[in-house]
C-alpha cells in the first residue's frame, strides 16, 4: 500500500472526500440507534395529529377549508422537521464537542472546520427530509388522500432541516453549557413552533403577528407543504422557497463562525 | 525534518501556554516532550494539528507551513490524543473504517488497511465487540492502530499510557517501539519519565511553555546530574542538614519527598555521607530542570 501523497497538490476548500469521512462516521453511527430515533421519530407525531386531530377535529371538522386532519397531518410535517433537525444539533454538537470529543479527532484528519459543520448539516436534513415526510404518511392512514406535490414533502423538508440544523450547531457552538439551551428552546423554538401555523391558521391573528409569522422559516415550511399537497401557489411558493434557502445560508455561515471559535483557539 | 518549530507563543489571555518554543524532530527518529502538568506539551501538540494557531513563530510540519498548508500535513500525520475519543457504540472495525474514510484511503485498500490495524492491536478476534465492552488496554490500543489506518509519516502521541496499569503500559510500549523500529516519525509527549527514557532518542524537557533543555536522555543525564548519586534518607530536620552541608560543599541536591538526592558525588572530593549510592537518571534531571514545585 502506498501512502496518500498530497504534497503540491493544495488542498481546497469543502472537498467531496472530507465531507464523505464525516458522513460516513454519521452513518456508521445512525446504524447502532436507528431504531429509537425512528421510533421517537414516528410516535411523536402521531400523538401529535391523534390529540389535535381527533381532539380538535371533534369540535372543528374543517378550518380555512381543510378537512382538520388534513390541515393538522401536513402542519406538522414542519414541526417533524424541527424535532428532528434543530434538537439533534444542538444536543448532538454539544455531546461530540464537550463529552465523546469526537469533533478532536476529525480535525486531527484532513478535515477542517467548515467541511465538518456543513457534513454534519448535510446529514442531520438529509434525516430531516424523511422524518420529515412521516406525520404526512401517518396522516395518509387517517384519511390524506396522496397528490403528486407530495413527492416534493421531503425536499422542503431537506432544505427546512438544513437551515434549522445549522441553527442547532450555532447554538451548540454560542453555548457554553447545556442549561443555555433551555433559553434557546424557550424563547425561540416554542414561539416560533406555536406561530407557524401548524395546528391553528394564523389569518385571524392581529397584523403584527402575522408579520412576525412571515419571519417565521418553519411558518413558510408549513405553508409549503401544505400548498404541495393540495396544489402550488406559483410565485409566492417560489419566494417561500427561496426564502427557505436563504435562510439556510445564513445560519450555516453563522454554524461555522460559531464551530471555528469553539473548536480552534 | 519531520518538524520544525521556531520562536513558537501561544498564549491564552495573561498566560503564556507556549514561550518562544524552539524544536526539532528529524524523520525516522522519536523525540519525547517531558514536562510537569502544564509545561505547555498539550498546547504544542494542538499546535501542530492546528487546533490551536500560534501568535508568533514558525512551525513546519512534513515541509508544509502552518497553520496554512495545515490540511496537506494532517493527511500524513497520524494522531493520538490524551482522552479517548473513539466511538463507544460502535465496533472496533467500524471505529477503523470511519477512520479509513477520514484519512482518504481509496476503496481497494480500505479492508487491507482495516485488517491491518485489527492485527497491530491484537483485537482480530475482537473486531464485532462494540467498544464499550473492551478493556481499558484494549481501547488505548485500538485508538493508537485507528491513528495508524493511513500508515502515516509522523505521529504525535499525547500522553499514551496515562492512567493505564504497568502491564498495560508495557505492552503500548512494545506497540510503540515497533512503529519506531518501522521508521515513522515520532513526537511523543508524557510526564512519566521511564516513557521518555525507554522510547526516545532524544528529549525535550519544557517548563513554563519553553524547552530548558533538549539531548539524547543518557546525554542529558551525564551532562546535568553526572553519573552518580547519593541517595540520603531521614526525618526532615536531617534531610534540611544533608541539603546545607552538600550545597556548602558546592554539590547539587534534589528533594524526592522521603529523601534527599546529592547529584554528581562521584565527583566529589572529601565529601562523605551515610547514603545508598545509585546512577543518576532522568528523574533527577528533569525535577533539577523543571523545579521542585509544584506549580
Amino acid at each position: 500500500m502506498t501512502t496518500i501523497e498530497t504534497r503540491g497538490a493544495r488542498l481546497g476548500r469543502l472537498e467531496r472526500s472530507a465531507l464523505t469521512g464525516v458522513l460516513v462516521r454519521e452513518i456508521v453511527n445512525y446504524s447502532s440507534y436507528w431504531k429509537s430515533s425512528t421510533f421517537s421519530s414516528t410516535v411523536e407525531p402521531t400523538i401529535y395529529l391523534l390529540a389535535f386531530g381527533f381532539g380538535f377535529g371533534s369540535l372543528v371538522s374543517t378550518i380555512g377549508g381543510y378537512d382538520y386532519v388534513d390541515f393538522v397531518g401536513t402542519g406538522t410535517v414542519a414541526t417533524a422537521v424541527l424535532f428532528s433537525s434543530a434538537f439533534p444539533a444542538m444536543f448532538g454538537t454539544f455531546v461530540k464537542y464537550q463529552f465523546q470529543r469526537t469533533y478532536d479527532a476529525i480535525l486531527a484528519a484532513p478535515v477542517d472546520t467548515e467541511e465538518l459543520v456543513t457534513a454534519e448539516a448535510l446529514w442531520i436534513a438529509t434525516r430531516a427530509g424523511v422524518y420529515g415526510c412521516v406525520p404526512m404518511l401517518v396522516a395518509m392512514v387517517f384519511g390524506l388522500d396522496p397528490s403528486w406535490g407530495m413527492l416534493a414533502v421531503p425536499f422542503i423538508a431537506w432544505i427546512a432541516g438544513f437551515g434549522w440544523a445549522c441553527f442547532g450547531i450555532s447554538v451548540a457552538g454560542y453555548s457554553k453549557s447545556f442549561e443555555n439551551f433551555n433559553y434557546v428552546v424557550s424563547a425561540v423554538l416554542t414561539p416560533l413552533f406555536l406561530l407557524a401555523g401548524s395546528f391553528f391558521p394564523l389569518d385571524e391573528f392581529p397584523r403584527w403577528v402575522r408579520l412576525l409569522a412571515a419571519l417565521n422559516p418553519l411558518h413558510h415550511c408549513v405553508v409549503l407543504v401544505r400548498n404541495a399537497v393540495f396544489g402550488f401557489d406559483g410565485w409566492e411558493d417560489l419566494l417561500r422557497v427561496g426564502g427557505l434557502v436563504v435562510f439556510g445560508l445564513v445560519v450555516w455561515r453563522i454554524a461555522i463562525n460559531a464551530m471555528t471559535r469553539k473548536l480552534i483557539d | 525534518m519531520a518538524i520544525r518549530l521556531r520562536g513558537v507563543v501561544k498564549r491564552y489571555g495573561s498566560i503564556t501556554a507556549v514561550d518562544h518554543l524552539d524544536l526539532d524532530v528529524p524523520e525516522g527518529t522519536c523525540v519525547g516532550l517531558l514536562g510537569p502538568n502544564g509545561a505547555g506539551k498539550s498546547t504544542t501538540m494542538r499546535l501542530l494539528t492546528a487546533q490551536s494557531i500560534a501568535d508568533e513563530g514558525e512551525l513546519e510540519l512534513l515541509g508544509f507551513k502552518l497553520p496554512e498548508e495545515s490540511k496537506q500535513a494532517r493527511a500524513l500525520l497520524g494522531v493520538v490524543p490524551q482522552l479517548d475519543n473513539l466511538d463507544t457504540t460502535l465496533t472496533v472495525e467500524q471505529n477503523l473504517l470511519v477512520f479509513t474514510h477520514l484519512y482518504r484511503i481509496p476503496r481497494s485498500e480500505r479492508r487491507a488497511a482495516i485488517e491491518r490495524g485489527l492485527e497491530t492491536a491484537k483485537l482480530r478476534d475482537r473486531r464485532d465487540t462494540r467498544v464499550d465492552k473492551l478493556s481499558g488496554g484494549m481501547r488505548r490500543r485500538l485508538l493508537i492502530t485507528r491513528a495508524l489506518v493511513h500508515r502515516p509519516r509522523l505521529v504525535l502521541l499525547d500522553e499514551p499510557t496515562v492512567g493505564l496499569d504497568p502491564q498495560v503500559r508495557q505492552e503500548l510500549w512494545a506497540l510503540i517501539d515497533a512503529l519506531r523500529t518501522e521508521g515513522t516519525t515520532i513526537l511523543m509527549s508524557t510526564h512519566y519519565i521511564e516513557e521518555a527514557e525507554r522510547l526516545a532518542d532524544t528529549v525535550l524537557i519544557m517548563s513554563h511553555g519553553s524547552a530548558v533543555a533538549a539531548g539524547a536522555p543518557s546525554e542529558l543525564v551525564s551532562e546535568h546530574a553526572g553519573d552518580e548519586v547519593l541517595e540520603v534518607y531521614g526525618p526532615p530536620a536531617r534531610l534540611a542538614e544533608v541539603e546545607a552541608e552538600a550545597r556548602a560543599a558546592g554539590m547539587r541536591t534534589r528533594r524526592t519527598g522521603t529523601s534527599v538526592s546529592v547529584l554528581g558525588v562521584e565527583a566529589a572530593n572529601g565529601f562523605e555521607l551515610d547514603g545508598e549510592r545509585r546512577p543518576a537518571n532522568l528523574e533527577d534531571v528533569f525535577v533539577l530542570l523543571t523545579g521542585e514545585e509544584i506549580a
